[in-house]
């Protein structure tokens, strides 16, 4: 099939998931809606706790609205384009993963086009501008290379929960009844990812971000956008090394993906 | 529609069915069980993180407190079910409500009773299994009067009353809406924000605090884990719980007529 054949289907695919969608318009309407209040829920909790405490692990109110907002962005746009992949498991359940194979197109990109959810813009709306009045509060010290870390943190970002939503994706190709364990890595990174890292001591902390690389979704970044120390002892510049982090993450979700597309042996019939 | 209410033995016989009916997924509730568990491990490190630079306490919880109050909360999740619940919709968008209505017993009564079932099978894993965890990890603390753990089980089931009613409540919507999806997603984050699991309700700013407090969601949750931890006086307890039994009732008599004006509309095709 020709790249042309190839982007046909996948708008074929991406307008009849949309279609379905919207159909219902008021339903839609508060879809987005609820998808945005999302982030204001995850919002309410860094506010009440800041109602609470003038500081967290050294860091104030606004800093740590900067660390939510840079994950918040991230999560929300990975969520966007690949956090469909859980359907996965239903492919995997049922059989019909037979079809996405028979397909002359990635399997991953089908997955992601056929069930894009487009309420999700809602949550990247909200968390944009959160991340616009952070730094607006914040007054940083820009610098040509600070403007590109703004733009690259994100993207990295991105890429890093994309690679989670992959990763928990590839695992539903053997553990069938245990998908919940991959979900709860992912919801558990994006929640302890608007957070000083710090906060969840030395071990848990550094697994989050040399094992799981979470703390490099908005932590990092901020630390480095911020220009400011880093209380568990990390080098302040580590936050530049985001895309290298995503670049790891892409290529291990990569590996998983291969490997739980060959695992897959279909149900039968 | 029959207005009465099951015969003890057939109450019993509807809760062990809900019971039954949720105690068949296992591996749905180890995993559940798992993922509160995580969710906890940092919920509670953050509040730990703002209780250090509170000086040990606060908004009136000590470090064991806010243990207390991370893994009772964490536990209830799956007790009084804060997520989106969908039986009943899917009864009034395929017509199965109508078998309901048929029934000798009303269909409030037998949704109660299979929701008390659910609740109770909850409590086995669900609920356990994250207490048992964070406590051993992370400490809980043990309540100084006798009267509290009897007090806290009757808040406990008052909070799934009260759960059940708003769940129930905008449900029942679908009667008027043919999608409800973005409703339900809707009334998710706003009662996930105002019953206390994010972060304990005496923690919000004062309008948020006065605001939540006038809503039954408080009832839900944040209720039974303030009972718990002795948050306030013996007496101030015994209010707090008596408020989650005004709303229970409040809330059961609104479905009772919400459904009587529903079915009025409802039309089911077929023979």
């Amino acid at each position: 099939m020709t790249w042309r054949g190839g982007l046909r289907v996948y708008g074929t695919l991406l307008r009849a998931g949309i279609a379905g969608q919207t159909a219902y318009r008021t339903s839609f309407a508060l879809e987005l809606a609820g998808a945005g209040l999302l982030v204001g829920l995850d919002f309410v909790e860094v506010l009440a706790i800041f109602t609470q405490v003038p500081l967290v692990e050294g860091f104030s109110f606004p800093e740590v609205v900067l660390v939510f907002a840079l994950a918040s962005v991230s999560f929300a746009v990975a969520d966007l384009l690949v956090g469909q992949t859980d359907a996965v498991i239903q492919h995997v359940r049922s059989g019909t993963f037979d079809v996405v194979l028979l397909r002359p197109l990635p399997t991953l990109g089908q997955l992601a086009a056929a069930d894009l959810q487009p309420r999700r813009l809602g949550r990247i709306a909200v968390s944009v501008v959160v991340l616009v009045l952070a730094l607006r509060e914040l007054e940083l010290d820009w610098s040509p290379a600070r403007v590109a870390l703004l733009v690259v943190a994100p993207l990295a970002g991105t890429v890093i929960f994309g690679s989670l939503f992959v990763c928990a994706g590839a695992l539903s190709f053997w553990l069938v009844e245990g998908t919940e364990v991959g979900s709860a890595l992912i919801y558990g990174s994006a929640y302890l990812s608007q957070w000083p890292i710090g906060v969840l001591g030395p071990v848990v902390g550094r697994f989050f971000t040399f094992v799981v690389p979470a703390a490099f979704t908005g932590y990092l970044p901020a630390v480095a956008l911020l220009g400011r120390s880093e209380p568990t002892g990390l080098p302040a510049w580590v936050g530049w090394l985001c895309p290298v982090a995503a670049a790891a993450a892409l290529a291990v979700a990569a590996l998983c993906w291969r490997a739980g597309v060959r695992h897959y042996v279909g149900a039968g019939g | 529609m029959s207005g009465a209410l099951p015969s003890p033995r057939a109450a019993a016989a509807l809760v062990a069915a809900g019971f039954r009916r949720y105690a068949t997924y296992r591996q749905a509730t180890l995993a559940g069980a798992f993922t509160n568990t995580v969710f906890g491990v940092v919920k509670v490190s953050i509040l730990f993180a703002a209780a250090e630079t509170a000086g040990g306490v606060v908004a009136g919880y000590d470090r064991a407190a806010l243990s207390t109050y991370t893994w009772l909360s964490q536990g209830l999740i799956a007790v009084v079910w804060v997520f989106t619940w969908t039986p009943v919709v899917q009864r009034v968008r395929s017509g199965d409500v109508a078998i309901d209505l048929a029934r000798p017993v009303h269909p409030v009564a037998v949704w109660l009773a299979e929701d008390l079932g659910r609740a109770s099978q909850a409590c086995l894993v669900r609920f356990a299994g994250p207490l048992v965890v964070g406590g051993l990890i992370f400490g809980l603390r043990v309540p100084e009067r006798p009267a509290t753990l009897p007090l806290f089980a009757v808040s406990v089931v008052l909070a799934v009353a009260v759960s059940f009613g708003c769940r129930l409540l905008v449900s029942l919507v679908a009667f008027w809406l043919i999608d409800v999806r973005g409703l339900l997603t809707l009334y998710v984050v706003v009662s996930n924000v105002l019953c206390g699991l994010l972060v304990p309700v005496p923690f919000f700013p004062g309008w948020l605090r006065t605001a939540a407090y006038a809503t039954p969601f408080p009832s839900m949750l944040q209720t039974p884990v303030d009972v718990a931890v002795e948050r306030m006086s013996a007496v101030d307890a015994a209010v707090a719980v008596s408020v989650q039994a005004a709303w229970a009732a409040v809330l059961l008599a609104a479905v009772v007529t919400v459904l009587a004006r529903g079915t009025r509309r409802l039309v089911v095709q077929g023979g």
